[in-house]
């Protein structure tokens, strides 16, 4: 660690904002895909297994959850299309905190995550879906997704870093859909065969989503998932951080 | 200080079963340009990457400007500039927003990193690009702009790899001025090269490399001087009179080039040969159209080294 790692963090967090700001209708893209999906499965499919009632009060904290998950292809993606690009040479051949490089893309995708959200919140309310449960319990909410998202990130990270090249993520981007839909977002598991429902239950996704719609008061929330709607993304950090940056220090090794 | 830039003793570096770096030794002189001369695979960037610390090597001691590549890599990025063969650039940023984000990591202050960015701008000729990301500049100003990004600290070692490759001749005379202006400023260059023309034009010393190893290592003279020596040259008028100035020179071991009407020898005292052979042919009445003496080009050198016609032709 050097007395830089803030601002070298910085220096690359706004190397990502200037990105955005060269390529905004990518940011907007990925803005807008969760939003889409939220309709499409609110109104196109309009139901989910299990699910009595207000199927949109149940999906939309599900939906939320589901976007924190698969925030993991983007940063997958641009971390891959950064190693193939000379750039990467010129960064690790200064004198900068190592580190620096992976804070300033999680930094970002967090803020992408972060406006995601916010997003996806107005649509929701304009569709007539309102969070219940007081302002602590929507920032609790909030702190829930944006930890799943930040384990997320990392794990992304450290894929990315194993795949290192653009074309690996296409596998991974396959196998993250059944992922994300063997959980509670859309339907519950109730409604499934046991062992299915057991492997749903499991799902850290799951725990998140049962947790967020407990706090937001709405269809599907139970007491009692907080604990591993924080331990799981906890975990996974405890895993994927220490792995992602040993492994970004031995490239070139 | 340390007594030389940069020291090499003994450096290894194994992918698989190809050994990219063979035990390689080489010392470079403080202030002087050191090119590294080689065909494709010889381990020419190979050494860059473990000298400018991207790459960890298996073996051997390596030190740049005082301090050892793997325990001490952040004292040697501080004190190096790379400009490696692909443009190690941000495509998506304009020229300004790339040096001033170097200059940050390279931990200037804001309005610092500024000033510098828009110096080194100037410097290149680059001040007019603007807004314009680095995606849509031409090669040459690609490069202009990554030679500027190694500059930043105005390092006390640069390396550069293959810097003129898959350029123009204007882009190659820039790079080229651009090299000999930093080495009267008192840099120290690492430059590795396939042209022998221009280890010749740019270089103190030069390292042959093949398989990993330095073949041989010494001025451009002092190879020169491996194939045997100085030779004189003799363009004839008429390729007619080839064959009878042959016989009149007194010079032994002439080879002759009919298509250039060129007689070619080697010699062992330069102005003896040199009025022997005019006044043979004002004798004779042959009229030349050129007489020269030269030192033996790198090609010939590289030929003499190698013994190996094909791998000049790659090289060159």
């Amino acid at each position: 660690m050097t007395p830089y790692v803030l601002t070298d963090s910085w220096t690359m967090t706004r190397r990502e904002l200037a990105h955005w700001a060269r390529q905004p209708g990518q940011v907007l893209v990925g803005l807008v895909f969760p939003v889409m999906l939220l309709l499409m499965f609110g109104y196109l499919i309009g139901g989910g297994r299990g699910v009595t009632g207000d199927y949109v009060d149940y999906l939309v904290p599900g939906m939320f959850a589901l976007t924190m998950a698969f925030g993991l292809e983007g940063t997958m993606l641009n971390v891959t299309q950064d190693l193939t690009r000379g750039v990467i040479d010129r960064f690790r051949s200064l004198p900068m905190t190592n580190g620096a490089v992976l804070v300033g893309r999680s930094a970002a995708d967090m803020l992408q995550s972060a406006v995601g959200l916010a997003l996806m919140t107005g649509v929701a309310y304009a569709l007539g879906w309102r969070a219940h449960g007081g302002p602590g319990a929507f920032l609790g909410a909030v702190g829930l997704l944006l930890l799943l998202r930040f384990a997320m990130l990392w794990v992304g990270i450290h894929l990315a870093l194993i795949a290192g090249r653009p074309e690996m993520v296409q596998a991974v981007q396959i196998l993250i859909w059944p992922v994300g839909f063997l959980s509670n977002v859309l339907a519950t598991p109730d409604a499934m065969p046991d062992w299915l429902g057991t492997a749903v239950q499991w799902n850290p996704l799951s725990q998140t989503a049962t947790a967020v719609r407990d706090l937001l008061g709405s269809q599907g929330g139970e007491p009692g998932h907080l604990w591993a709607a924080v331990a799981w993304p906890l975990g996974l950090l405890a895993v994927f951080f220490p792995l992602a940056v040993g492994r970004f220090a031995r490239l070139g090794r | 200080m340390a007594d030389t830039a940069i020291t090499v003793e003994d450096a290894r570096k194994t992918y698989g079963t190809e050994h990219a770096l063979d035990g390689l030794d080489l010392h470079v002189t403080w202030g002087t340009v050191h090119a590294v001369l080689g065909p494709n695979g010889a381990g020419k960037t190979t050494l860059v990457r473990t000298l400018s610390t991207l790459l960890r090597p298996d073996g051997g001691r390596i030190e740049v400007a005082g301090h050892d590549v793997l325990t001490e890599a952040r004292a040697v990025r501080r004190r190096i500039g790379l400009l490696g063969q692909y443009a190690a650039l941000d495509e998506q940023l304009d020229g300004r927003q790339n040096l001033e984000m170097f200059a940050r990591l390279h931990h200037l202050g804001a309005r610092h990193a500024r000033v510098r960015a828009a110096e080194l701008l100037d410097r290149f000729d680059l001040t007019g690009t603007g807004r314009t990301p680095v995606a849509r500049y031409s090669g040459g100003m690609r490069r202009r702009l990554d030679l500027a990004a190694s500059l930043i600290t105005d390092p006390e070692v640069l390396f550069l790899d293959e810097p003129t490759t898959g350029l123009d001749p204007r882009g190659r005379a820039e790079v080229w001025a651009a090299v000999r202006s930093l080495v009267g400023g008192g840099t120290t260059v690492l430059l590795t090269t396939q042209y022998l023309e221009e280890a010749d034009q740019l270089a103190h010393r030069i390292a042959f490399v093949d398989h990993g190893r330095v073949v041989t290592d010494g001025t451009p003279d002092e190879l020169k001087t491996l194939t045997g020596g100085d030779r004189i040259d003799v363009v004839l008028r008429d390729a007619g009179q080839l064959g009878a100035a042959v016989a009149l020179l007194p010079v032994t071991g002439v080879s002759v080039d009919t298509d250039r009407r060129l007689l070619s020898a080697p010699v062992a005292d330069r102005m003896s040969a040199l009025s022997g052979v005019v006044r043979a042919l004002e004798a004779a009445g042959i009229e030349a159209a050129d007489v020269a003496l030269r030192r033996p080009t790198l090609d010939e050198v590289f030929l003499h080294l190698t013994g190996d016609e094909n791998r000049v032709k790659e090289a060159a």
